[in-house]
């Protein structure tokens, strides 16, 4: 293998990096204008106005009030893990990306490669070919994102930050379950683990996944808004008010990275929900190569805009509450999908876009439908037995008084 | 592929640092990583010769592993939370020699 | 100079440096780190031996779940070194473990030495280390201990949460 090939493959890739580094770093000052302009809209206000036209530059305004703060170090703190754990949010939320395709392969004379970092890459000399276990990266760097809240929690020196931090990160591990085993429905349906095969799939099958799998999408959804401790999952923001979270004692930059981070996976887990469930960046008839990312962009703009939707108009979920959801409610659920979908895909192997898009959505309906009419006869129940309850007790007051 | 005696070294390395750690260590909670240790050794060493020979049974010996190692993991940290909940303040682990308690 | 010595020594010097961590370090939570990082560069390692499925699984089950537990437990119970400052039992506890190890690396270099003339690797097909290969041999070859594994998770959780439970709950 001539060297001359090594050089150009690591410029490629290098070039590759960084680009959609950048792409991914730009979503977050867009993602925090769109989430203050759109709560805003819903609370019936305007939302951040003053620097610049409707208010565009105000992330940046913001980032650089933070960058000037001072940088408070508080004194019964372990002073090298107080400063690695940003980092060790950071760092995962943005390996992560690194597997995520944004675009179909682009050819270049002999050359071609697909558009994702650790993406295949075939030229004269030299064939790098996918990455086997694609998801199996972002599943694996998101678990390391909970060294990150429960070592600031730590190092902070603070019991209620420790606490914090503790509650937060098993959060965020109980729902890494119920993440992976919704994606596992869009895996058995694919066939492979690679995340290029999986949007070679969608376009095969001729539909989205979100179709056959409705039930793994809405379970998806709601697990990566408590990853990514999103309303209506974020205590850990919520107790900042109140006694004090993971991230108190920063100031500074150092709290601009524990957001950052948090912005920053809140795009992974949306693009990974294109990716497995709404087609990727296949763009259905133009076969332009630059399109397949402008058409992944506009499907993660609208994931997003429903993120922001969602913190907007839900209420916080308090955290025993959050657990039960988690444990009893979104497990199970991801379980049966998979089983589901698995039987599906044995017994009727040659089954058409149609039947299975029924499938699925008759699945969700079931496994939805069935949990609703249960949650609201037990909630009905129990609040007959307070009304007697209270009733009871007026009458026999009532009774005695007499 | 690298000669297979070099990760044998390697894995020797690993494994005896981890069972000088469990005979040194007094700390329950530090012992039970060098167990880690020791455990995670045998895997690369498992991997090692799985390559060698082209044949995937030893990472599927490894997955088994890894699984047992998670279960022996949440089992051990489980008694060691139960017995630090009785005595209050540091144990010492060459006293926990009887099993009433 | 091939990219696997490269990747080998770096990793290996790594994986070993951490390791002596852990056993040296006074406070629990910084072993729990340096544990941490010596499972990422065994993970790589893995990597440099294409077992691709296997060295995520150790990023994801080992260093992403398993250390998270030792780490709640370290944090929990509060227990950062008071420990060792107990006397040793027998005199000189701690060099006797040493020269013990230092007999066992010696022991496994004598056994090692007449496996160092191994034939060179067989050579790999394309998907080997994969996810479908690894299930493959898995379900077709190993169903019985991979169904017994999952009856020793099952035990692993009853167990844990009836030692986890306080006397006075029912």
């Amino acid at each position: 293998m001539p060297l001359s090939e090594l050089v150009i493959f690591i410029l490629i890739k290098a070039a590759l990096a960084v680009v959609i580094f950048a792409l991914w770093m730009t979503m977050v000052p867009v993602m925090i204008w769109i989430e203050r302009k759109v709560i805003a809209d819903i609370q019936a206000r305007l939302g951040p106005n003053r620097v610049g036209p409707f208010g565009v530059i105000q992330p940046i305004a913001d980032a650089v009030k933070l960058i000037f703060k001072e940088d408070i170090l508080p004194k019964s703190s372990d002073r090298v893990l107080y400063a690695l754990a940003p980092a060790m949010l950071m760092v995962p939320a943005i390996l992560a990306i690194s597997v995520i395709p944004i675009g179909g392969t682009v050819t270049i004379g002999a050359r071609s490669f697909s558009l994702q970092i650790l993406g295949a890459y075939k030229s004269p000399g030299l064939t790098v070919p996918e990455l086997d276990a694609g998801i199996l990266l972002v599943l694996a760097f998101s678990s390391l994102g909970v060294y990150g809240v429960v070592l600031s929690g730590w190092a902070s020196g603070s019991k209620y930050s420790m606490l914090g931090g503790m509650r937060s990160s098993a959060q965020m591990l109980s729902y890494e379950l119920p993440l992976g085993v919704s994606l596992l429905g869009a895996i058995v349906l694919g066939g492979s683990l690679k995340l290029t095969d999986i949007v070679a799939a969608q376009r095969e099958m001729g539909v989205w996944f979100i179709a056959p799998q409705l039930t793994a999408f809405i379970v998806f959804f709601i697990s990566g808004l408590s990853e990514t401790n999103r309303a209506p999952f974020d205590l850990p923001e919520a107790e900042q008010e109140l006694i004090g979270g993971y991230h108190t004692e920063y100031s500074g930059f150092r709290f601009a990275m524990f957001f950052m981070a948090e912005y920053l996976s809140m795009v992974t887990i949306s693009a990974l929900a294109v990716t497995f469930f709404l087609g990727g960046w296949h763009v259905p008839f133009f076969d332009v190569v630059w399109l397949g990312p402008v058409w992944f962009a506009a499907k993660l703009m609208v994931l997003l805009y429903i993120f922001v939707w969602v913190r907007g108009t839900l209420p916080r979920v308090r955290y025993d509450q959050l657990m039960r959801i988690g444990w009893k409610a979104m497990l199970p659920i991801a379980v049966i999908n998979v089983v589901f979908t698995a039987g599906i895909v044995t017994w009727a192997p040659k089954a058409g876009a149609v039947y299975l898009s029924g499938a699925g959505i008759g699945l969700a309906a079931v496994t939805f439908g069935v949990i609703s009419m249960v949650l609201r006869v037990k909630i009905g129940r129990s609040v007959d037995e307070r009304l007697r309850r209270v009733l009871g007790r007026r009458a026999e007051g009532e009774a005695a008084g007499q | 592929m690298l000669p297979v005696g070099y990760y044998i070294a390697l894995s020797a390395f690993i494994f005896v640092t981890g069972a000088v750690g469990v005979l040194v260590r007094r700390n329950p909670i530090i012992m039970l990583m060098c167990i880690e240790l020791m455990l995670n050794a045998g895997n690369l060493v498992l991997i090692a010769f799985s390559r060698q020979n082209a044949s995937m049974d030893g990472h599927v010996f490894v997955f088994i592993v890894i699984t047992a190692a998670a279960a022996e993991a949440a089992v051990g940290l489980g008694i060691i939370v139960a017995v630090f909940r009785q005595k209050s303040g540091d144990i010492d682990m060459d006293k926990l020699s009887e099993m009433k308690g | 100079m091939t990219a696997e010595l490269v990747v080998f020594v770096t990793m290996g010097a790594v994986a070993a440096v951490t390791a002596a961590a852990v056993v040296i370090s006074k406070n629990a939570v910084h072993a729990v780190i340096y544990l941490v990082i010596n499972l990422f560069a065994i993970a790589v390692l893995y990597l440099a031996l294409s077992a691709q499925l296997v060295a995520f699984l150790q990023i994801l089950i080992y260093a992403g779940a398993i250390m998270v537990l030792f780490l709640f437990t370290v944090m929990m119970l509060n227990m950062t070194g008071a420990i060792e400052m107990t006397d040793d039992k027998l005199s000189k506890q701690k060099p006797l473990a040493l020269m013990l190890g230092l007999l066992l690396i010696a022991e496994v270099v004598v056994g090692a030495v007449g496996l160092l003339n191994q034939p060179s690797a067989v050579a790999i097909g394309e998907g080997f280390g994969s996810a479908k290969e690894v299930g493959n041999r898995l379900f077709f070859g190993y169903l019985l201990p991979f169904e017994i594994t999952s009856i020793l998770l099952l035990a692993a959780i009853v167990g844990s949460v009836v030692l986890a439970r306080r006397k006075d709950d029912d």
